[in-house]
């Protein structure tokens, strides 16, 4: 039987963390999942466990100079009835599960899981969200791009823990978060898309978007979102084919259970489009 | 390790291990069976019980994790006023066929009523959307809360 720590401080969570490798439990609403066994039978965990998920030092939501400052253990459905949090991960958010999983479940713990299907994910693609990981000796900060390289994949270090999230809202005037599952509660997503456009004028003055589930990480790409950045709408409208174009080649989506790469890459394109004429017109 | 929590008013310990679900120990240590296991994943709230004033799935919560904790099951509430109205309301909406998700439910609609006594139909079709009935169609389940929060005005 392995060891179940609770530790009562993040410096004590962290020195377990670093000297005994242990998982790192929040809400666990996907590990006791994986560690199920029967019932009657304590619940399976091949390493050490810290339990992270009362934590105080890493439960909450803050603003400072403009930036939202979420503590990794914050669960879904504090995220839901906090006013900083912005509406897009709002939506995410409420897209996610049932009531009694967002109690549990953690932003932390959606990042983390590095789950391509990961609802948040696209939200912080879009939002450039940058991720605290500290050690009991060192703090690091990496932007969430670069902590997810793959399906269950992150840039962890097995002495590190996730402690908070945190971006600076960007402007944009029109934004849709679509979540396509085969149920609207507790499906998992067959592919999301997060869309945001800020005008200035007549010009677009910024626009971001990303895909989720259609590819090993979230698609996301500035040096695309740049081609139609600065251009007038009528511009923007007529780069529209050759933009798809350039997106469908980024969007790798695989055959599953949940759904089809056919399906998944028509779908996304289609948001997309039907994103950018509904506001570019 | 030794747990100790709130189980439906009265304080209690249990000595097991840090690893096994509070669903378990529910029925096994308590005897409190009203606490039904099915999917075993998060995924059909028969084993919803009320942790801290918030709806959770019991598979999902290891005993470690209730220590200090407050545990309501359908077994306390059952001694509640709330509880008789809402049964009540079940009975004459036709709420029960096999009666097997109905616990998971009662617990999911008192969360609800309690953050929300006059909840619309979406915000029922929310609370309740962790839990799967397999014989009723949810309409009749639907109505029951519509009732209930009619006729226990003033209890939430």
């Amino acid at each position: 039987m392995v060891n179940f720590y609770i530790p009562e401080t993040l410096q004590q969570a962290l020195e377990i963390r670093g000297k005994e490798k242990a998982i790192v439990f929040a809400g666990g609403t996907d590990l006791m999942v994986r560690a199920r066994v029967w019932f009657g039978v304590p619940s399976r965990f091949d390493k050490p466990v810290v339990y992270i998920g009362k934590l105080k030092e890493l439960r909450g939501v803050s603003m400072e100079d403009g930036v939202v400052r979420i503590k990794a253990a914050t669960s879904l459905t504090d995220l839901l009835d906090d006013p900083i949090v912005p509406q897009p991960l709002k939506d995410a958010v409420s897209s996610m599960a049932a009531p009694a999983i967002r109690n549990m479940g953690t932003i932390g713990g959606n990042i983390c899981n590095a789950s391509p299907a990961g609802d948040t994910l696209p939200v912080l693609y879009t939002m450039d969200a940058v991720l605290t990981l500290q050690s009991a000796s060192a703090t690091r900060e990496v932007p969430i791009n670069e902590f997810i390289l793959g399906p269950g994949k992150t840039a962890i270090q097995d002495d590190e823990i996730l402690t908070e999230i945190s971006f600076k809202v960007p402007k944009f005037d029109v934004y849709t978060f679509r979540k396509v599952g085969t149920r609207k509660a507790n499906a998992l997503s067959k592919l999301s898309f997060m869309g945001m456009l800020a005008f200035d004028g007549d010009r677009v003055a910024d626009f971001r978007a990303a895909f989720g589930a259609v590819a090993p990480t979230v698609v996301r790409s500035r040096d695309l979102e740049l081609k139609i950045i600065g251009k007038s709408k009528d511009e923007a409208v007529s780069m529209l084919p050759e933009l798809l174009e350039d997106y469908s080649k980024l969007i790798r989506p695989i055959d599953d259970q949940r759904s089809t790469a056919f399906y998944r890459k028509n779908v996304s394109l289609r948001l997309l489009e039907h994103f950018l004429k509904k506001h570019l017109k | 390790m030794e747990i100790t929590f709130k189980l439906n008013g009265k304080q209690v310990s249990v000595e097991t291990v840090p690893t096994m679900r509070l669903l378990d120990v529910l029925r096994e240590e308590f005897g409190l069976i009203g606490v039904k296991e099915a999917c075993g994943e998060g995924e059909c709230g028969a084993c919803a019980v009320i942790m801290d004033g918030r709806l959770v799935h019991s598979c999902l919560v290891p005993i470690a994790a209730a220590n200090g904790s407050e545990i309501l099951t359908i077994e306390g509430y059952r001694e509640t006023e709330r509880h008789k109205v809402l049964m009540e309301a079940f009975a004459e909406a036709g709420a029960v066929q096999c009666g097997f998700c109905t616990p998971g439910f009662v617990m999911a609609i008192e969360a609800l009523l309690r953050r929300n006594p006059h909840p619309d139909e979406n915000e029922i079709k929310e609370a309740i959307s962790g839990n799967i009935c397999r014989c009723t169609g949810y309409d009749m389940i639907i109505d029951a809360v519509k009732i209930a929060a009619k006729k226990g005005e003033g209890l939430w």
